[in-house]
């Protein structure tokens, strides 16, 4: 599958997205891009459940502030390494969605949307009774913990760094799901369940792979982030806010693309960050966003790539 | 044991408040499958219509209970084609989408307008006290006002043509349209009602507590957990629902520290909508 | 690349030519303008814009023989920590802040505590009061407050005084610094044997708080210690009243300080509130304004009687002024020994950080005041009730 240009392209997006910064020594703008970068990753992996399987899942933000908790408190409490901590972070996440999935994706559209909002909550005042996490205090990293990386400001760019390889597999295994026979069915979930259930799609158990699946990734993506924070709260951890946004971002690229949700996410992010820094906006930055979410919906419903599609047919090809 | 009891009475008391909160969010799912993501919204423009008619206008506080009907009526057809008329028939991500959409203008509004400081507004009713325990007027108030207010709507539902209409139209569109029910009337005029109830149950939550332009969402994810306890789209179960979290809440306080409530409460949302996904007051559904 | 180079070419040219030389100073922070903290924020930040006002209006800070402005570079951080460090890598990056003053409330500091210190920048450090974030190996922060440990023990003591065997209730939000203040104040309550009634946390979005108070009334709990932030303390005082609960001392977290308590009427007689300074105060300044003409200019500016967000607003430019004054110099390394240094008393009281490795840029020397909203003349006035040595009035119980 290598011989695809659109993989390579990935691939040399990626590459400039994490050495422009880098080479400009503009540490702004990598605070910026690495925002996005996370907001990318989950509106990408949100994208396998929404996109693929059609099944609205608010309660993503779950995964992310999980693998948070998990990683740092293997960082603090028994002295990991962070890379090491955050794949396992991922890998316990993703374990655990997989339990969860077998019993709410017996649940249908509207009624599992609510039903993962239900486990978002329920899981954020579970860590806010759980002591050994700090409870509502959360868990604080101290600067030492920066050491194995070369110190606070060298471990800035390594975790920017191995926040956008995160991305990119995200991407990479976005287009990978995409064409296999396990995207097909779930494509065809998407559709129709009924329908592809007596066309022989194993449903109940693809439904359950995906759902681990859009897990794992945010999951280590998390703990990077809140590894490159220093600090993880149940507030900010599971914020049902920011879990609804990246739903935003991934309708604003255009979902079931693999393109299009990271696009939504970028712009989404950056044009966030503008409201909030232009002085004569700020006061309405969520009003300015909110019409403008209004507008993609009632007239560009497929998003920024569905209407690329849509107006310039060919571009369906090699745009993906 | 008088203290649970206590404790089982206000939670009653305010769960017909949840409940009507959540007849709201219920009824505009049932008849046209939309979850109303601006429903916290509306809930806080019910709370800050209180405000501005008591500490503007003096009027009396609950002299802003029918204003807040019509005015959410009309702020609910608004509303309706603005943001939700072209979502009718589509996949639920978009109606989804764009009442979040809503809910972020009506929010960041609120914020430019009253910043998310928070309000308070003073209502003076003589409360009852038994042995020890005090359970204030405006909780009774409210409780009152919600249960009379879910009655009206029942009988605007089964005991009048357009309730009737209303009712048609949640069944089955296509042959409510074919009936010649103008369907599209009756979708906007739903609206309207479930908007004007949200918006009362603000104006009566806002008797009861204080409040900041960002209190809806705690409002709204109980109007969730008491629509699944009572059937999605079923308004006479939501009253239910919602006095059933109140006992719930009120049970389980005295046994438990109440940081722990939100975990039985949405372990219990969880387990009924895998459960029970029709809700456990289904019985009721026409 | 060409952005650097510019940036080079633009900082030789002001070194070159020292008539042209930059004359303000650059001081940067975050603002909670929306979201749960507004309330609090907005009092911290205009406590520094008063400052500004003052400084520029009197010609600037006086460095080596030349006077500086202060420019002010702010953002709304949204009461979230998401974007705090985003934001503080700008003011650092983008807008050159040279120096740096937290954002409001714990939380929020100790994320923006990280980025201070990843660029080696000095950040005094207001609103925020919990102690973990100096024990974290900080060298550039230096905290205004009194920590969360002392928060309630001058009520503790203002309670003893009165009933000698209270049942305590505590009752506070679930907030890393409110839990920590309580963590603290329960072990003293414990090692002298007082009755714990009631150990309750609640969200700070809560807003009914009629569960927790039936249940204190089966406790039999006299005393209530706890609260957490302006809106939740404020709808529990109001529901403590409604409810008649049977409490005869509450004393609250950070709500019943700021002015808009009073709103609540008849429900905040007797409320007490730990605090960090109060417009009562007879303290002697080194320097800067007296507590009287500090409280007069602020009133007059922004129609409201300061609390002590305000006023830590102010101290905290103050000091920093007067580091830098001393200093002679911008340089961080500089000013930040001048601050490990300092001992001094100004309007807001005394100011002396800890040197100690374990602990950098605690504050140690500053007391905190213990005041209670009482009637008077018809008229609600919050009288400084304890320590003894700074009361104004006898206090209610």
């Amino acid at each position: 599958m290598w011989r695809r240009p659109f993989l390579w392209f990935i691939v040399a997006a990626a590459l400039v997205y994490a050495l422009y910064p880098y080479f400009t020594d503009d540490v702004g703008m990598r605070e910026s891009l690495l925002l996005a970068a996370v907001y990318i990753i989950l509106a990408s992996n949100l994208n396998l459940m929404i996109g693929y399987a059609g099944y609205v899942n608010f309660g993503n933000i779950v995964f992310f502030g999980l693998g948070g908790y998990i990683c740092l408190y293997l960082v603090t409490a028994l002295h990991w390494h962070v890379i090491p901590a955050a794949l396992t972070g991922g890998a316990a996440v993703s374990a655990l969605a997989l339990l969860f999935g077998l019993g709410i994706l017996r649940l249908r559209g509207a009624f599992f949307a609510l039903a993962t909002i239900g486990v978002n909550q329920a899981i954020q005042q579970l860590v806010v009774n759980f002591e050994p996490w700090g409870g509502a205090t959360g868990i604080y990293l101290s600067l030492d913990a920066y050491g194995p990386l070369g110190g606070p400001m060298q471990a800035l760019w390594t975790t920017y760094l191995m926040i956008v390889a995160v991305t990119t597999a995200s991407l990479l295994a976005s287009y990978a799901i995409r064409h296999s026979k396990f995207g097909l069915g779930l494509l065809a979930i998407g559709q129709n369940e009924d329908a592809a259930s007596v066309l022989g799609v194993p449903t109940p158990r693809y439904k359950a792979m995906v759902y681990s699946a859009s897990a794992f990734l945010p999951a280590v993506a998390g703990g990077l982030y809140f590894f490159k924070s220093g600090i993880i709260e149940p507030s900010s951890a599971f914020n049902l806010q920011t879990s609804i946004e990246a739903i935003v971002m991934v309708m604003l690229g255009g979902s079931g693309t693999i393109l299009g949700p990271a696009l939504g996410a970028f712009l989404y992010e950056e044009l966030r960050g503008f409201l909030l820094t232009a002085q004569s906006f700020s006061q309405f930055q969520l009003v300015i966003a909110g019409a403008l979410l209004l507008l993609i919906v009632q007239f560009v419903p497929g998003g920024l790539l569905g209407w690329v599609h849509q107006r310039w047919p060919r571009t369906r090809r090699w745009l993906e | 044991m008088i203290g649970i009891l206590a404790s089982v009475i206000d939670g009653i008391l305010i769960g017909a408040v949840y409940g009507l909160a959540a007849m709201g969010l219920t009824l505009i799912w049932g008849v046209m499958n939309v979850i109303n993501l601006a429903h916290g919204a509306i809930v806080v423009v019910g709370m800050f219509v209180l405000y501005m008619l008591v500490s503007a206008l003096g009027l009396p506080a609950y002299g802003a209970v029918p204003v807040m009907i019509v005015l959410g009526f009309v702020i609910g057809i608004g509303l309706y084609w603005i943001g939700v008329h072209r979502m009718i028939g589509r996949p639920e991500l978009m109606s989804l989408l764009s009442t979040f959409a809503l809910n972020m203008v009506l929010i960041g509004l609120g914020t430019a307008w009253w910043t998310t400081s928070p309000y308070n507004v003073q209502v003076n009713m003589p409360s009852v006290s038994w042995r020890g325990y005090t359970f204030t007027g405006t909780h009774i108030t409210a409780a009152a006002l919600a249960v009379v207010i879910a009655g009206l709507l029942y009988l605007l539902l089964y005991h009048t043509r357009i309730g009737k209409a209303v009712r048609a139209v949640a069944t089955n569109r296509e042959a409510a349209e074919l009936c010649g029910i103008p369907t599209t009337q009756v979708l906007a005029m739903a609206f309207g009602l479930g908007v004007a109830l949200a918006g009362v149950s603000g104006t009566l939550i806002a008797t009861m507590f204080p409040f900041t332009v960002l209190s809806g969402e705690a409002y709204q994810l109980k109007s969730f957990v008491v629509t699944v306890l009572g059937g999605l789209g079923n308004p006479a179960g939501a009253l239910m629902g919602g006095i059933a979290l109140g006992l719930i809440e009120g049970l389980a306080t005295p046994f438990m520290p109440v940081s722990w409530i939100p975990i039985v409460e949405f372990g219990l949302f969880v387990f009924c909508l895998i459960a029970f996904p029709r809700g456990i007051f289904s019985f009721t559904k026409a | 690349m060409r952005k650097a180079f510019y940036l080079l070419a633009a900082s030789m040219l002001f070194a070159a030519s020292p008539a042209f030389a930059q004359d303000t100073i650059t001081i940067g922070f975050t603002a909670s303008q929306t979201g749960a903290l507004n309330n609090d924020s907005t009092a911290q930040m205009r406590g520094i814009e008063l400052w500004r006002d003052d400084v520029n209006g009197k010609g600037g800070i006086k460095v080596g023989g030349k006077s500086y402005n202060i420019k002010l570079v702010t953002y709304d951080d949204e009461s979230q920590n998401t974007r705090v460090q985003q934001l503080y890598t700008r003011l650092i990056t983008q807008d050159k802040a040279q120096f740096l003053i937290s954002p409001y409330s714990s939380g929020l500091v100790a994320t923006a505590a990280i980025i201070s210190e990843q660029y080696g920048k000095v950040m005094i450090t207001t609103g925020g009061a919990l102690e973990k974030t100096y024990k974290l190996g900080n060298k550039n922060l230096f905290q205004l407050y009194t920590g969360s440990s002392q928060y309630l023990t001058g009520a503790l003591q203002a309670l003893k005084e009165k009933n000698p065997k209270p049942h305590i209730a505590f009752v506070y939000e679930d907030d890393p610094f409110s839990k920590a203040v309580v963590q603290a104040v329960r072990d003293t309550a414990k090692k002298r044997g007082d009755v714990v009634a009631a150990d309750e946390s609640y969200a700070g979005s809560t807003t009914d708080f009629s569960p927790v108070i039936n249940k204190m009334i089966s406790a039999k709990a006299d005393a209530l210690l706890g609260g957490g932030h302006y809106a939740d303390g404020a709808t529990l005082a109001r529901q403590l009243h409604e409810q008649k609960a049977a409490v005869k001392w509450v004393t609250l977290l950070v709500a019943p300080d700021s002015q808009k308590f009073a709103e609540l009427g008849d429900s905040a007689i007797g409320i007490s509130v730990p605090s960090q300074w109060e417009p009562q105060a007879a303290f002697k300044p080194d320097f800067g304004p007296t507590v009287a003409a500090f409280t007069q200019a602020f009133t007059d500016k922004y129609k409201i009687a300061p609390a002590y967000h305000a006023a830590g607003g102010y101290a905290a430019g103050l000091i920093l002024q007067h580091a830098i004054e001393k200093a002679g110099s911008t340089d961080p390394v500089q000013v930040a020994a001048q601050l490990n240094a300092m001992d001094v008393t100004t309007f807001f009281g005394r100011t002396k950080f800890s040197n100690d490795s374990k602990e950098h840029g605690l504050q140690v020397g500053h007391d905190m005041v213990l005041a209670q909203w009482q009637k008077k003349d018809g008229k609600l006035v919050k009288e400084v009730i304890w320590p003894k040595a700074a009361k104004t009035a006898d206090a209610l119980y």
